[in-house]
């Protein structure tokens, strides 16, 4: 039932896509801070999807995403996992979290980021999945119209 | 060291990367990894022999007492060093067995990281991180055994494998669980020196109950002992490995480790004994009944896991003695025959053994490797087998309680694996020559290494069995008989036990000789046998399926609004008995209401009411929406932004999942009856009411110190962040979050397994003949 948007929808959704992406990118990275975080970027950047899905069709989306949102959800995950290790290393309980700061750019990483982010993935991988699959079953029903 | 064992499971992950890089030669690349961990352990000897126990601290949960300390005494050496021996030689040989297997990244990733599992439950010091090794061994021998997942056998052989041993599980997990409660400690070094406490305690028999139950169905004891020989169905090194030297002894060492912590008393005593001395019967009474050399030699494990499990029952100094000695040997002389077993199927394409004959001419040193390994399996002299058989003759004779049915099930099952290995040793490579489906050659010499080292290491030991005196004495002061005075001799004069190995050499020759009248004999036994403990697990499997069956025709009918009475009605019965029980209802609190507060509210009612009674479904997803914006709304006037955007957002894409769904819902009817919508109005009131009465229960009254204080003060300090939402989710609770985490991703697989399923049905329909359609 999905089909390629309408002009106005078409030409929007393309030059959208980056600004969303780029306010999702800003939410996440200064949800420590301010309002924001990986769970609310990454329903923008699934909502973002999910604009360029409906006005271009799931091939193009697949196409411009070049992984599945599965193998996202899956990244997110070990993204996850892995932000526990580090504080192992240095000796500390498990998942407590470590700050490093980059000098040049003064920018402040930490294992909370690297956990935010798997949050960010596996939310965009979550809501793609469900979306994709309920309009890949959409299309099949189609062909036979 | 935990750091190796951890850097072990990312080493298994690369594998597929190693392959790349080495091709066929990765195996021997990774078998560096268990090489130097056992060079690594060798370099702890000395400490170890002197009696030293070494307690490598490490912290994993320390507010849950949670440690990943590796203790590494006697016992756990040993073992240790087995599993890394071992597991080097099986992965040197498993290169050539499996050589140009396309599978073979993933047999080397599997086979790893089990081995770092088992390495880990071994070393472990912690009750919860040895059971996480534990399961962990279970998961990846479930990965080993169905290798072959093409063959329905070996995903049947992997399911039993995975449902008995995860089983013995839980078991062991609430064993575990009382074990600590009862010692107050997780740490095995502390509880194995509170045996007095333990022993006393009323937890005592409910917990030896539940952990016996884990170590047996582990250890293949009877009446689980079912599932190890269809375990053969996993490739022939994985069978050497995980079922003869290492997963299976899994059981017998956890047993071994808490035998001075819940050893000694008659429940154990009786239990250990007489279950170790039944399966040693029924394992080798089974065994002879085979001709395929892999259920022979999975049979005769069997019996050898009895054994042990028998002489831990008993638990005599020289019992321990014996056991460590019996342990030992056991590895490797199955080891090798496993690994001779696996190059005569190689070689000659084919695992019976009558198929086979006259071997000895073509493939000479098999024949001389499976020679003195079959020597030691059947107990002669001079290999390391005699002398753990005669040691445990001796342990056998100096039972007080039923010694003479022990001992009679001992005698049975010693001559029975006499002749198991007259038959392994002797049948394929003897007599005529005879057709096997691929002509046979000798084994390539990396098939050949593992096999011989463990053969000679046998015999050396055998000959020289003083060697093993400090070995022995530090792992037995490990099982609980501190300062033991070890000294092993191959002759120890003619006494009991020799008169009883002789005897049991000629019944077992005797039986070798008959063999095939014997199993022609025990084949009418047949209807016998299939009503044993493995058909219980069959009917036990089948009921548990039908009852899943009947259960989710019950409780999942299909009608949504079914699920939500019943979830409602659970959640009222439960808060609503708590607060009105066990909690005073006061209500004191200032009620003053701004006007824009009211018209949020009221929007918020009316929304609601709206989507009840609206016959139009855009109408009523509508009228929803105006209900989630005046949360966000409420959400904003407290000051609240991050729940305000997640609101307004999770709003804004169920529009788009309700304009993917509508579309496909039938037209908008009335499929209830008056009485059912009443009944739905009084679950929902009802559930209203009792949250709102929850809400303004927890606004009056004295308060509880407030989390949120804790959160607003450390945020900053503690979190480098300003956003305390956020630093709740990624940093002070983020343990929850990961759990979530997960929730979310099993989420999305199943609606894409639903959706896709849903999908594939329809596409098998399509492929049926169309139905007939009236609106084209």
């Amino acid at each position: 039932m999905v089909r390629s948007g309408t002009l106005i929808l078409n030409a929007a959704a393309r030059l959208l896509l980056p600004l969303q992406l780029l306010f999702s990118l800003f939410l996440l990275l200064r949800g420590h801070d301010e309002p924001g975080g990986g769970f609310i970027a990454g329903l923008v950047a699934a909502g973002a999807f999910a604009l360029y899905l409906f006005a271009r069709g799931r091939r193009a989306l697949s196409e411009m995403l070049k992984v599945s949102p599965r193998d996202l959800v899956g990244m997110g995950l070990l993204l996850g996992v892995l932000a526990t290790l580090p504080a192992w290393w240095v000796g500390e309980p498990f998942f407590t979290a470590q700050w490093w700061t980059i000098p040049v750019i003064d920018f402040k990483a930490s294992t909370p980021l690297i956990f935010d982010i798997g949050v960010y993935l596996v939310v965009v991988g979550s809501v793609l999945t469900a979306i994709t699959a309920l309009v890949k079953t959409d299309d099949q029903e189609d062909d036979e119209h | 060291m935990q750091l190796a064992v951890l850097g072990g499971f990312v080493v298994a992950g690369m594998a597929p990367l190693l392959h790349h890089w080495f091709g066929a030669r990765t195996p021997l690349v990774m078998a560096l990894l268990p090489a130097s961990l056992s060079a690594w352990l060798l370099g702890q000897w000395p400490a170890v022999a002197s009696g030293e126990v070494l307690l490598l601290e490490w912290a994993w949960v320390p507010g849950l007492d949670i440690t990943l300390t590796f203790l590494i005494d006697g016992l756990a050496w040993l073992f240790a060093m087995l599993i890394t021996v071992i597991g080097a030689l099986v992965l040197v040989y498993s290169g050539e067995y499996l050589r140009g297997h396309r599978d073979l990244p993933r047999f080397l990733v599997v086979i790893t990281a089990f081995m770092m599992s088992m390495l880990g439950l071994v070393l472990a010091d912690n009750l919860v991180t040895l059971f996480v090794f534990w399961e962990l061994t279970s998961i990846t021998s479930y990965l080993l055994i169905g290798f072959n997942h093409t063959d329905l056998a070996a995903r049947k052989a992997a399911l039993q494998g995975l449902f008995v041993t995860v089983g013995g599980g839980l078991a062991l997990l609430a064993g575990f669980a009382m074990l600590a409660v009862a010692g107050d400690s997780w740490s095995l070094a502390e509880l194995t020196r509170r045996g007095e406490l333990l022993r006393e305690h009323a937890l005592y028999t409910p917990l030896l109950v539940c952990v016996l139950l884990g170590a047996f169905t582990k250890s293949a004891q009877f009446p689980f002992h079912f599932w190890l020989p269809n375990a053969m169905a996993a490739p022939t090194p994985v069978s050497a490995y995980l079922h003869s030297a290492t997963m299976v002894k899994a059981g017998v060492y956890l047993l071994a480790r808490l035998h001075p912590a819940l050893g000694g008393t008659d429940g154990w005593v009786i239990t250990l004994s007489l279950v170790g001395a039944l399966t040693m019967a029924t394992g080798a009474f089974l065994a002879i009944q085979h001709t395929n050399v892999k259920k022979l030699l999975a049979y005769s494990t069997v019996m050898a896991l009895g054994t042990l499990t028998m002489l831990l029952g008993i638990g005599t100094e020289g019992a321990l003695v014996a056991f460590v000695i019996f342990l030992l040997a056991h590895s490797l002389y199955k080891g090798a025959l496993f690994m001779v077993a696996g190059i005569l199927d190689h070689e000659t394409g084919t695992k019976d053994v009558t198929a086979m004959g006259g071997l000895r001419r073509v493939m000479p040193i098999t024949a001389a490797v499976a020679g003195v390994a079959a020597l030691s399996l059947a107990g002669l002299p001079p290999l390391l087998g005699f002398v753990g058989k005669e040691l445990m003759f001796a342990s056998v004779l100096s039972v007080d309680a039923w010694r003479p049915l022990i001992l009679l099930l001992a005698f049975t099952a010693a001559f029975l694996t006499l002749a198991v290995a007259a038959i392994v040793a002797l049948r394929p490579f003897f007599g005529v020559p005879r057709e096997t489906p691929r002509a046979p050659h000798e084994a390539p010499h990396a098939m050949l290494a593992g096999p011989a080292l463990l053969a000679a290491l046998s015999l050396s030991f055998g000959l020289a069995p003083g060697l093993l005196d400090p070995l022995v004495g530090a792992t037995v002061a490990g099982i609980g008989a501190p300062g033991a005075e070890v000294h092993l001799a191959l002759w120890h004069g003619v006494n009991l036990p020799l008169l009883l190995s002789l005897a049991s050499l000629l019944l077992g020759l005797l039986a070798y000789r008959h063999w095939d009248r014997l199993r022609a004999w025990l084949a009418r036994l047949e209807p016998l046998m299939a009503r044993g403990p493995e058909a219980g697990y069959e009917a036990l499997m089948a009921g548990m399926v039908s009852v899943a069956g009947w259960q989710t025709r019950m409780l999942q009918n299909g009608h949504i609004r079914n699920y939500l009475v019943v979830t409602l009605l659970v959640l009222v019965g439960l808060v609503g008995h708590a607060l009105v029980f066990r909690h005073t209802l006061e209500f004191d609190f200032a009620l003053a209401v701004y006007f824009h507060e009211a018209v949020v509210a009221g929007l918020m009612i009316a929304g609601a009411v709206a989507a009840c009674v609206m016959r139009s479904r855009l109408a009523a997803v509508a009228a929803l929406g105006i209900m989630g914006f005046s949360i966000a709304l409420t959400f904003v006037l407290f000051s609240a932004p991050d729940l305000a955007i997640t609101q307004l957002l999770v709003e804004t894409l169920t529009v788009i999942l309700l304009v993917l769904v509508l579309f496909r819902l039938p037209r908008f009817a009335t499929l209830s009856t008056p009485i059912e919508r009443l009944r739905d109005l009084a679950v929902a009131s009802l559930t209203g009411g009792l949250i709102t009465l929850l809400m303004l229960s927890v606004l009056s009254g004295e308060r509880l110190p407030r989390i949120s204080d804790y959160m607003t003060a450390n945020s900053q300090p503690l979190g480098h962040g300003h956003n305390i939402v956020n630093v709740i989710l990624v940093d002070f609770r983020a343990l929850d979050t990961l759990g979530e985490m997960f929730v979310l991703a099993l989420a999305a697989i199943g609606v894409y397994a639903m959706l896709r399923f849903h999908a594939e049905a329809y596409d098998a329909r399509r492929q049926a003949p169309p139905p007939e359609r009236d609106d084209g």
